[in-house]
């Protein structure tokens, strides 16, 4: 009876989690559409939707401006955070995240040799983004394994391959200064340049491939059990690892070819989905997503508005937001890991 | 049966096990003893496939194993490594995962992976704890989580590999009454293990190993008898008066 209450009041605590989170996601997103240096109200959306995008100044800016960038913050977040959780996950190791072992930095040095080389959107630049974040995992990840895969091996060799890829990008930007994509805003992390063209592919790849990952959330929980312990219930554990690890860069490829170097996100959603829902993937995957996408679409908001007429990268209000409540919920953790 | 035959095995160049010829039956528990390096954990992993084997052959209830996918193995046996992690989970999560083996893609456990769950918890002796975390039980309450994870993989065969490291001799005790409860009830347990008298006293046939090869796999009062322990190990292993418990001398 005990057990059979617990059970029922940890299921209901994860259904909570889903309802909080579309409720923030509804918000978030609204606040996204609505803020911004010209400001939209109630009727001049609607407006778009029976008048068509170009009935108005407002519909114009509503159809070409927010929606685009709302959309494009909302599914970078998502990526971001899903493709944190996973990596945390098939590396066994809490610190990664796309940011910090160098995928970020893959796919950024990808998007700038697009850049040089014309490609400006579509396809092919979500292609060549997710082909550089997943050479970037593919590194650091068969390094960890053939020097040693204990945590810290994880990290250094990602801090190495992000000054060895930020190196590679710099010079590429100072020989060819007309690239100018690794400007402080592409560095930072910002939606202000995301159009269309960018963002459909983009979006259509981020969606099938966050579906595909919650179908897979029970082999990435038996993946977390160990190399062995996973091989002896019948993984095969090379090929889904580097399958997740390949679906965790096609996420970051993706939202780096959006927004930039946008970091943080991807550590900090996993770990605050973690401490208040647990660590079983089914819930993680999926409320990563949301609480992923409704983060950044806010930070975004506040980003446009916080100081309007200027405007700010979404990554310094990131960083501002994100740091210390990442200190906090690891201060207020601890008490309750002692036995780790 | 678990049989092998002629099987040598190890890490790239260098190999481990030996032309090696075993068998491995079901209502049996063997212990497997040998000195540190002798190719104990690599005689599981041979079994398992999780090495490739350069030589012989390996067969599971008649099955050649070089024929069987891994899902299919850890159908037959399963499989409880050296040094498991303590992952973020509770024990009933760990547990439902030992059904994974039988659940195609995309892999959701139904009512009945519960009840096989439930039923592999209490079986353990672990179905009190079943919603705490894994991390905040103590080593021999996780062991059992780990036992009962195996039993609900179902299978014929459990394969152990110093499962009584870092327990106290209680928790020891405990764990290989089960373990021997598990053969008697008709469980091929294939066990290795470093305390002598322990697995002299529950094993019903040891396999003793030293540089690769077996140099007996007999009952433990012939093995006793051979002295063969006393110059693998350099101690000497009595058997007591009545002939039920064991015991170094050194």
């Amino acid at each position: 009876m005990k057990n059979s209450a617990k059970s029922y009041l940890n299921a209901n605590r994860i259904k909570c989690l889903y309802i909080a989170g579309f409720v923030f996601l509804g918000i978030s997103a609204a606040l996204g559409i609505m803020l911004g240096s010209a400001p939209l109200s109630p009727a001049e959306i609607s407006e778009a939707f029976h008048g068509g995008f170009n009935a108005s100044a407002g519909a114009r800016i509503f159809a070409y401006i927010r929606l685009p960038r709302t959309l494009a913050s909302l599914v970078c977040g998502a990526a971001l955070a899903v493709s944190g959780a996973v990596i945390q996950g098939v590396l066994a190791n809490p610190l990664a995240s796309p940011s910090i072992i160098g995928v970020n930095a893959g796919a950024g040095l990808a998007v700038t040799l697009c850049t040089a080389l014309g490609i400006m959107g579509g396809w092919r630049l979500s292609l060549f983004s997710f082909i550089g974040a997943f050479a970037a995992v593919m590194l650091v990840s068969l390094g960890a394994r053939r020097w040693g895969a204990y945590r810290g091996t994880v990290i250094l060799i990602g801090v190495a391959m992000n000054s060895i890829l930020g190196a590679v990008s710099n010079t590429i930007t100072t020989l060819f200064p007309e690239v100018g994509v690794m400007s402080n805003d592409f560095r930072m992390g910002d939606f202000s340049s995301v159009t269309y063209q960018k963002l459909v592919p983009a979006m259509i790849i981020i969606f099938v491939v966050i579906l595909i990952l919650y179908t897979l959330h029970n082999e990435l929980d038996v993946l977390t059990l160990g190399e062995e312990s996973a091989k002896g219930l019948g993984l095969n554990t090379s090929l889904m690892r580097t399958l997740f690890l390949l679906l965790a860069a096609l996420l970051a490829g993706c939202a780096v070819s959006l927004a930039g170097l946008l970091s943080f996100v991807g550590l900090l959603v996993p770990h605050a989905v973690r401490r208040v829902a647990g660590s079983k993937s089914s819930g993680l995957v999926g409320l990563c997503a949301l609480y992923g996408a409704s983060f950044v679409c806010l930070c975004d908001a506040i980003a446009r508005t916080a100081f309007s007429p200027y405007e700010l990268p979404v990554g310094i209000i990131m960083a501002y937001l994100g740091a210390p409540f990442f200190v906090f919920i690891l201060i207020r953790g601890r008490g309750g890991r002692r036995r780790d | 049966m678990i049989e092998l035959k002629n099987v040598s095995a190890g890490y790239g160049k260098s190999m481990v096990l030996k032309d090696v010829s075993a068998a491995f039956e079901k209502g049996r528990l063997t212990g497997v003893i040998g000195v540190n390096g002798s190719g104990k954990s690599t005689l599981l992993k041979a079994i398992l496939a999780m090495i490739p084997i350069s030589g012989g052959r390996i067969m599971i209830d008649g099955y050649p194993l070089d024929r069987m996918t891994r899902i299919g193995i850890a159908r037959k046996a399963a499989y409880l490594a050296q040094g498991k992690s303590a992952p973020d989970m509770t024990v009933e999560q760990l547990v439902l995962h030992g059904r994974f083996p039988h659940l195609n893609y995309p892999r959701r456990y139904t009512g009945r992976d519960r009840e096989i769950a439930l039923a592999a918890m209490a079986q353990a002796g672990i179905a009190e704890h079943a919603r705490k975390p894994l991390r905040a039980l103590s080593g021999g309450m996780r062991q059992n989580a780990y036992i009962a994870m195996a039993l609900a993989q179902g299978t014929d065969y459990i394969l152990l590999d110093e499962p009584t490291t870092y327990l106290d001799i209680a928790r020891q005790l405990e764990l290989m009454k089960t373990l021997k409860s598990l053969a008697d009830h008709g469980k091929g347990i294939v066990c290795v293990m470093h305390d002598l008298p322990m697995a002299m006293n529950f094993s019903d046939r040891i396999v003793l190993l030293d540089e690769g090869r077996i140099l007996i796999d007999d009952k433990p009062e012939q093995v006793c008898k051979q002295h063969i322990i006393d110059s693998v190990f350099g101690v000497a292993l009595e058997r007591s008066a009545d002939g039920r418990t064991y015991s170094y001398r050194y």
